[in-house]
């Protein structure tokens, strides 16, 4: 054979080989992208959990059927009330505030604080059962449409085609936490919120109104709850065991980035949802929910503040 | 003395009139029992099939029921769960049901047949899984195509219709789509048409952009989608959202009119056999299709089209026998032809096998426009 066939047959493999390594990584960017829309998901459900956690010291296992019922009760709106969507979503929204972070802060954390929390978290699993429950028999166990807010489909941005309504979940997210980020570091507000949950006792010496700022922090919580609703139903449809998923998830994202750390939340999120995103494409949908499972038996045994979280010291 | 004594004498006297009474009124029903998926991974299919019986209990109580008798219907909640299947389906022998109808999921179907087979009590099923009827029970009937007649004309339709040689496989990783795979398979590989990436999915999976960016970037002609309801449609909608672009294949979950509901516009497009449709060239099953939506206010998919068959199905055989015989029914069912013109509730001619298994009338379909729209009928296997 010529030197000239060699090379050029050379040439040709080594081409087909740089077209086979741009497809992979375009492949895995989009893997990616798609892994840190839903782990910015995540992450705003895994803020809710730190948040709670700064101020009752206690850990809501309800935060999942926070994420699921919002999208419910804005569906109810609509098919009950034959309210317009915007309108259902302004109402349901509000609605789901005032009960389920001012309400809940009043009717569940108030009376069972005082009992350690033990009780307290007990009582946010029975919450979670009732929410889920009460989703199923007063509205639909069946699945629902949930009209997303953004556009379908997927635009080519160099190459590589990401999805986008995931490109809008992550921008919506990030700005979301931004801002919290912003109120909580900048704003005077913010500064007495993080006040009381460092040391609720020398806020409330220092004039803070320790329980008006704990009533925001659960209102602050709600109102994420809605949005990652908002957010994830177009794609998981609304249906009332949603929470199971996205709960378990958050939770994980909680521990992996650290429980006392919003940043933390923000980290553990994306970093579960890229991870779940590559382990359902390399290894198996089947397997997915192992991968983070092992990562959160990881962090717990290597760094059990969390990759971003504090190290904290309590008494019993 | 003499007070207790007539006290005792009503007593005895309005025991007697019940004693009387009760059988008669009694005999006047008679009770069904069905155990279905009506929340957890099955609600959609469950809560469906569900309102077909009730619509056919509605219809033929309307009528002066089976034998005169006025049909007393109970739905059992699964939740999806093996277990609870087993105990529904148990509870329902012993409250005296007279045939059990359900569950729709072939995997809780497995776990529960042997307890009405053991009782010797038809069950009639809304379940696909080709292993179900191959266990040798008597007293399983299906409502459905099984998935070992199903596939073959799947398989045909990829290679003849679409003109697939490479294709990707999405299957949900159950008793219904592994048998559904398992089942389709050899057809493929009988046909030349060559599995290029195989995609096991989870029950209950809420998402699919991993999958459907892997099916995107794969290089295959066509895509079967094997999997139930609600996942079919979340599938559909990551599908649209990472622009796929390849044409999407599926038996009568990825078409049926719940499907193409949740997925919206992203359900156009998808083709395939559908063994049931109320959009299907049957006038029956369009009377059907608008009595069910007047009813219900959704349309209704190829669930409820089954559970309004498997009540009729046994009211075929008890009026057949002329009696109401529990075993009875079964031995009536196993290798009957059932017509429309023999009992109107059926709504198509219907073989049943010797082993529980259908042969009918099927359809190639096409989602246009959010509708299915049926492109073609498919005769029965052994006409």
């Amino acid at each position: 054979m010529s030197t000239p066939a060699i090379s050029q047959r050379a040439a040709t493999a080594t081409h087909r080989t740089i077209v086979r390594t741009h497809a992979g990584m375009a492949e895995l960017v989009a893997y990616i992208v798609a892994g840190l829309a839903t782990g910015a998901i995540y992450a705003l459900a895994a803020i809710g959990f730190t948040l709670v956690w700064q101020t009752s010291q206690t850990i809501n296992f309800a935060q999942g059927e926070y994420v699921m019922l919002p999208a419910i009760l804005i569906l109810a709106g609509v098919s009950f009330f034959g309210l317009p969507l915007w309108a259902a979503a302004l109402l349901g929204g509000l609605v789901f505030v005032a009960v389920f972070g001012a309400g809940f802060k009043i009717a569940v954390v108030d009376p069972m604080i005082r009992h350690g929390v033990l009780p307290l978290a007990i009582a946010t699993m029975a919450l979670a059962i009732i929410m889920k429950e009460g989703a199923k028999d007063f509205f639909s166990s069946e699945a629902q449409t949930f009209p997303s807010p953004f556009p379908a489909g997927a635009v080519d941005i160099l190459g590589v085609s990401l999805s986008m309504q995931h490109i809008a979940i992550i921008a919506v997210a990030f700005i979301a936490i931004g801002i919290l980020q912003w109120f909580v570091s900048r704003t005077r507000t913010g500064r007495q919120m993080q006040a009381t949950a460092q040391n609720p006792g020398v806020a409330l010496i220092l004039g803070i109104p320790v329980a008006r700022m704990v009533m925001l922090t659960f209102a602050i919580n709600a109102a994420l709850a809605v949005l990652a609703s908002v957010l994830v139903s177009p794609l998981y449809l609304a249906k009332f065991s949603n929470g199971e998923v996205i709960g378990l998830f958050a939770f994980i994202a909680a521990i992996v980035g650290g429980f006392n750390q919003v940043r933390g939340a923000l980290g553990g999120g994306l970093i579960v949802g890229v991870v779940d995103s590559l382990a359902a494409a390399y290894i198996s949908s089947s397997y997915r929910l192992a991968v983070p499972l092992a990562l959160l038996v990881l962090i717990i045994l290597i760094k059990p503040e969390g990759l971003f979280g504090r190290r904290e010291e309590r008494r019993i | 003395m003499t007070r207790f004594t007539r006290a005792g004498v009503f007593a005895l006297a309005t025991t007697l009139a019940l004693a009387v009474v009760g059988p008669a009124t009694a005999q006047e029903r008679v009770k069904l029992i069905n155990v279905v998926e009506l929340s957890g991974a099955g609600a959609t299919a469950g809560t469906q099939w569900r309102n077909g019986i009730d619509l056919a209990v509605a219809d033929i109580n309307a009528r002066g029921g089976i034998l005169g008798r006025q049909i007393d219907i109970v739905h059992y909640d699964t939740q999806t769960n093996p277990g609870n299947t087993r105990a529904a389906v148990q509870r329902a022998i012993d409250e005296g049901t007279y045939s059990v109808l359900g569950p729709v999921f072939s995997g809780p179907i497995g776990a529960s047949m042997q307890i009405a087979q053991r009782a010797e009590i038809a069950q009639i099923v809304g379940g696909e899984a080709a292993g179900l009827t191959r266990q040798g029970n008597q007293f399983l009937f299906r409502t459905s195509l099984s998935q070992a007649a199903a596939m073959p004309k799947l398989a045909t339709y990829l290679k003849e219709t679409v003109k697939a040689n490479r294709i990707a496989i999405v299957w949900v990783n159950n008793d219904f789509g592994k048998g559904g795979r398992d089942a389709m398979l050899p057809e493929l590989q009988q046909r030349g048409i060559q599995v290029a990436l195989d995609v096991s999915t989870e029950q209950g999976q809420a998402d699919f952009t991993a999958d459907a960016i892997r099916i995107r970037n794969a290089n295959v002609d066509a895509v079967f989608v094997y999997l139930n309801e609600d996942e079919s449609a979340r599938f559909l909608l990551a599908a649209r959202q990472q622009n796929v672009g390849k044409p999407m294949i599926g038996e009568t979950t990825l078409l049926g009119a719940r499907v193409i509901q949740l997925a919206g516009e992203a359900a156009n497009g998808a083709r395939g056999h559908v063994g049931l449709s109320i959009d299907a060239p049957v006038p029956a099953f369009q009377d059907f299709g608008r009595r069910y939506q007047a009813r219900f206010g959704i349309a209704s998919d190829h669930n409820g089209l089954k559970g309004y068959m498997a009540v009729h199905m046994i009211k075929w055989a008890t009026e057949r026998m002329g009696r109401f015989d529990r075993k009875g029914v079964a031995d009536t069912l196993r290798g009957a032809t059932i017509t429309p013109q023999m009992e109107p509730g059926i709504l198509i001619t219907t073989r049943i096998e010797a082993n529980g298994d259908l042969d009918r009338e099927s359809f190639l379909a096409e989602v246009e426009g959010g509708r299915q729209v049926i492109r073609s009928t498919l005769p029965m296997i052994r006409p």
